[in-house]
């Protein structure tokens, strides 16, 4: 059996939100918000991320297990980057010792 | 329109016992992929993160060499190669071969649209002698720190337009073979997810790289 695949006007509005996003995080960029750029930044890619994985990418119908599979991906990506990170962070040797 | 498929019914493994079983299997081997290959530019992500960490300062002042002008667009470029791929991806499943060898002509020269212009934005960057270990000049404090992020630069987006030419070839198979027998829409739905994992990467490239420096 065969799911209908999404509307015409879903893709469109996807795609029109991730221009808006796109738009939104350069302009962003240019205003000085002190320690807040990088976040907003961060946090508009992690928005188009989920308006293309859920949509384009078919995971809002996808099974549980590519649920599962995708999650995966991203939970090890955060034990790689946080788990590194806080060594380097909390060690006081770290950053001052850094090689250049 | 009429229901009756356009392609032919897709033919199912010995090992499976239905189509949707067979369909399921195929997507999640897809992802198990694309879950390694999150690991695989993780691994670089982290180099990044540790040094904008540790340099934030030279980071800033090294990203701010690089030209939104370029990057920008590549990006825009990208998301509209996701949205005729997500596209051709609707055509396959409604069994509009025509339409679906139009969409992915469209990905394939937007994919190309984009490497033009990663090639122009690498020859302006070797212009002003900003290729480390080939030829960097930096003028002001922490050269080297400022190198390692060229040096990231160079790779990220390097790995990053692999990855874009793989998909091209992909999608130009796809495209060449779909005219003579298009068996069904699972080839296209999963060379689809691997081009819009590519497409992703790049959104977090854009700004750690681009937007690091412009305030």
């Amino acid at each position: 059996m065969k799911r209908a695949p999404a509307s015409l006007v879903t893709y469109i509005s996807v795609f029109v939100g991730l221009i808006v996003l796109l738009l939104i995080t350069v302009a962003a960029a240019y205003i000085d918000l002190g320690q807040f750029n990088l976040p907003i930044a961060l946090g508009i890619s992690v928005a188009k991320t989920l308006l293309i994985v859920l949509f384009f990418m078919h995971l809002r119908e996808g099974a549980r297990l590519t649920w599962i599979v995708a999650g995966a991906g991203f939970f090890w990506l955060m034990i790689l980057l946080f788990l590194a990170m806080a060594d380097y962070a909390t060690r006081h040797w770290g950053v001052q010792a850094a090689p250049f | 329109m009429t229901n009756r498929p356009a392609m032919p019914e897709t033919h199912v493994a010995h090992q499976f016992e239905t189509v949707e079983q067979q369909r399921e299997a195929d997507i999640i081997g897809m992802w198990t992929f694309l879950a390694t290959e999150v690991m695989f530019f993780g691994g670089l992500i982290l180099c990044y993160t540790f040094a904008r960490f540790a340099y934030p300062q030279a980071f800033e002042a090294a990203s701010h060499r690089l030209y939104v002008g370029y990057g920008g667009p590549n990006t825009a470029i990208l998301l509209c190669s996701s949205f005729t791929m997500a596209l051709a991806v609707r055509a396959a499943k409604m069994g509009q071969r025509n339409a679906l060898t139009a969409f992915l002509g469209a990905t394939i020269l937007l994919g190309l649209a984009f490497l033009a212009v990663k090639g122009f934005e690498y020859h302006t960057d070797y212009v002003e002698h900003l290729v480390p270990r080939v030829d960097f000049k930096w003028d002001g404090p922490g050269a080297r720190q400022a190198e390692i992020f060229f040096w990231l630069y160079f790779t990220l987006t390097g790995l990053h337009a692999v990855h874009v030419t793989i998909g091209i070839g992909i999608l130009a198979t796809l495209a060449w073979r779909g005219r003579f027998y298009a068996g069904n829409d699972i080839p296209v739905e999963i060379s689809g997810l691997y081009w819009h994992f590519v497409d992703i990467v790049w959104v977090f490239l854009f700004p750690l790289l681009y937007l690091a420096g412009h305030r």
